[in-house]
């Protein structure tokens, strides 16, 4: 018994030793050699055939590869689970030399900070979070312009004045979106409500098919989801009903049923804080009003983008690109009182609008016409 | 037709070489799968198994990754040896992260001399409560605890979702379903190696997994309980005349096992987490069978081999970085590592010859 142990230890350290001396050598040939092109670093939640939302930053990354060519040099990590594996990667990818690192799920915030600060001459940019440090920016799209202009859409085209809504995790993300979505709703259509199923993830499409059938078989005949996956229009297209899609043009899967996406276009926000970094102008803003950093962008800058309206009315469309055109311009700013809760009680009083802290902070309720209440 | 018949003895020669031959043929394998899929075999080997513990820091997160494993196999490996197939650890692992949050979160004014020790005791204890459930259910009623252990691990998992969803969600975590964070004194804290500094991100809880494995091996081979658990592997008939009884020896192992899955939880979540969150395991409750079998069931030979897994797993996330690798390659990876090792343990134990059949034979067989 001894001796197998003994054999075993003495093989092992053997064979350590061996591989050590052939890593020691080969390692020190392999060392990152510094150059003068900008290393970009990417960690991705699922993988870019998720269709969705890693999709949609794996556009941008090609974006910003075929924007600055030689200039940059970019790398990924995809399916990296929100936990210690999140910091392991981001490490890893400040270890290879990478410039600036963009994180993109909300889960990756405190693993982001945490990284940040072992690597202070590396920028680090959080997507849709709300830390920010010393060299951690923060990035976001202002999804709920999208989701207004799609109530808008549900509201009109709904005839059972039931639409079905799948949401991810009750934060403030995505509460700003179905309010965002109740408010267009209720704007061209009184009656309609919108109901709110949890899904409890970004992407399972599973789940997100059975909550989508669970919407269908209540009589739901328009669908609009916050998950990431294909999976809700496409049971809407097997049950003959309309829905939106999300992050990523999805008319491939539901050609019949798709009236529109709110495509997350990445690529401006990428190739333009790269810019910055090469200008040296990169900052990470801040200020009271900035939740989610002076990079909070929308539908004027086209960081946010409708695919055309298909499936639709022609006055249907008409109004959508209307409302459309109305958020670009600035207009209607969404969130402008007066704003009732779905109890009756007067949020926000006429005339005033919610700033961005206060699109975060305040968001404790759903609006009319949205049933339920927020979990937790 | 194929036929195999038992060895009679075999060699130590054979025990130690099959898992390298198996090794060196996943290598080969993956080399070709690298090739086939349009990258340079060598490189990607380099990149996958040479790369990431090429550095003193890599070699730190290299024993960080295999820690639970290592715990873990450990623990199984008492349950296997013993032919109880416990594949529920990954529960196990679960609850004693729950039992030992639950520690932390409720005495946060708690030093850390005796926080800790609670929580490990509390993380053991959820571990074996867990596995208690087939364990008991197998002695009394017989039933299956493949099934029962398996099934068990969707009901914790569900369990520390419903938790941090609901009554542990920390209030300010804007509905992100995540806990407080820990106090620092319920934190497993990083190791400063002397004249080295920090070696990555190595903690504490390494140094525990690594006693951890050969107090299992002294147990295993050193102690009567050691020798109950191998009789009653091997003959377990042998084992009932000699008075050993088949039950006590079930719990016994099964309470092994679920306290080192337990434990291998706690640390997970001290040392690289600090808060509970619905995802605490990424499968090393299953990636840990792998880890004993790859040992030959031997508490020494999980260090070595959880430390293989583990690079496989580094190597995986690196090649994606630097080649632009998928990720799904890593899971190929492990599934025919252990494929090949289980085609060796079969090879070792049988003697396997192909024999033309006639129709004589086939009679003869039967």
């Amino acid at each position: 018994m001894n001796n197998k142990y003994v054999i075993a230890a003495l093989g092992a350290l053997v064979l350590g030793a061996v591989y050590w001396m052939v890593v020691g050598e080969k390692s020190s040939q392999v060392a990152e050699k510094a150059s003068d092109k900008v290393k970009v670093g990417f960690v991705y939640l699922t993988t870019p055939g998720d269709h969705g939302w890693t999709y949609a930053h794996e556009l941008g990354r090609q974006q910003v590869e075929k924007h600055f060519g030689d200039k940059v040099e970019t790398s990924y990590v995809e399916n990296v689970p929100e936990g210690p594996d999140a910091a392991r990667v981001i490490r890893e990818l400040a270890k290879k030399g990478n410039n600036i690192i963009f994180t993109t799920s909300f889960g990756y915030m405190d693993p982001t900070i945490k990284v940040a600060k072992e690597f202070p001459d590396v920028k680090f940019e959080h997507i849709s979070g709300y830390k920010r440090a010393e060299n951690v920016a923060t990035g976001n799209i202002r999804y709920y312009e999208g989701r207004y202009v799609q109530g808008i859409v549900a509201g009109m085209m709904t005839k059972s004045n039931k639409v079905g809504y799948l949401a991810s995790f009750p934060i403030p993300e995505v509460i700003q979106g179905i309010n965002a979505f109740g408010l267009g709703l209720r704007s061209v259509n009184p009656d309609a409500e919108l109901s709110i199923i949890w899904v409890n993830s970004w992407y399972d499409p599973v789940k997100e098919a059975d909550a989508a059938k669970v919407h269908i078989a209540e009589g739901a005949d328009i669908l609009a989801q916050h998950t990431d996956s294909p999976a809700m229009l496409q049971a809407a297209e097997k049950a003959g009903i309309y829905g939106f899609g999300q992050a990523s043009d999805m008319k491939a899967f539901a050609p019949k049923a798709q009236l529109f996406s709110s495509v997350n276009n990445w690529g401006p926000h990428y190739v333009n804080k790269i810019q910055k970094l090469l200008d040296g102008s990169w900052s990470t803003g801040d200020g009271p009003d900035h939740w989610a950093g002076n990079d909070w962008v929308g539908m004027a800058d086209d960081y946010l983008v409708l695919t055309s309206f298909d499936n639709m009315p022609a006055d249907v469309a008409e109004a959508a690109k209307k409302a459309a055109a109305d958020i670009k311009s600035g207009k209607n700013k969404i969130f402008t009182g007066p704003i009732k809760d779905n109890s009756g009680t007067l949020r926000v009083p006429a005339g005033k609008t919610l700033n961005d802290g206060e699109l975060f902070t305040t968001l404790d309720y759903y609006v009319e016409g949205v049933k339920g209440k927020i979990p937790g | 037709m194929i036929s195999m018949t038992p060895r009679k003895d075999i060699s130590l020669y054979r025990t130690f070489l099959t898992p390298l031959v198996a090794i060196l043929l996943t290598l080969v394998i993956g080399a070709a799968i690298f090739d086939f899929l349009g990258f340079n075999p060598l490189e990607s080997l380099y990149h996958f198994f040479v790369a990431p513990i090429s550095r003193y820091d890599g070699i730190g997160d290299l024993f960080v990754k295999a820690c639970p494993l290592i715990i873990t196999a450990t623990g199984l490996v008492f349950c296997y040896r013993a032919n109880v197939w416990n594949i529920g650890a990954e529960g196990q692992l679960v609850l004693g992260a729950i039992f030992a949050g639950g520690v932390a979160l409720a005495f946060p004014d708690w030093p850390a001399i005796t926080l800790m020790p609670a929580m490990i005791l509390a993380s053991v204890i959820g571990g074996i409560c867990w596995a208690m459930i087939p364990a008991l259910l197998k002695v009394r009623f017989n039933t299956n605890e493949i099934l029962v252990s398996l099934m068990l691990t969707y009901v914790a998992a569900l369990f520390i979702d419903w938790l941090v969803r609901g009554p542990w969600r920390d209030p300010m975590s804007f509905g992100f379903p995540l806990t407080k964070m820990y106090t620092d004194a319920a934190l497993i804290h990083r190791i400063e190696v002397p004249f080295i500094g920090m070696l990555g991100q190595l903690h504490w809880g390494v140094v525990g997994a690594l006693m951890l494995s050969l107090v299992g091996a002294f147990l295993l081979s050193r102690t009567i309980l050691g020798y109950k658990v191998r009789v009653m592997g091997d003959a377990p008939r042998a084992g009932r005349f000699a008075g050993f009884n088949p039950n006590l020896i079930t719990i016994g192992v099964m309470a092994i096992a679920g306290g080192a899955a337990g434990l291998a939880g706690m640390i997970e979540v001290s040392a690289s987490m600090g808060q509970l969150q619905p995802n605490v395991s990424f499968g090393y409750g299953f990636t840990a069978i792998i880890v004993a079998f790859l040992a030959r069931l031997n508490p020494v030979g999980v260090i070595f081999a959880g430390l293989i897994v583990a690079l496989a797993e580094l190597g995986g996330d690196n090649a994606q970085i630097v080649l632009g690798m998928p990720k799904v390659v890593t899971g190929v990876f492990k599934g025919i590592l252990l494929f090949m090792l289980l085609a060796g343990e079969t090879y070792n134990r049988y003697q396997i010859e192909w024999r033309r059949v006639g129709p004589q034979s086939a009679l003869r067989e039967q």
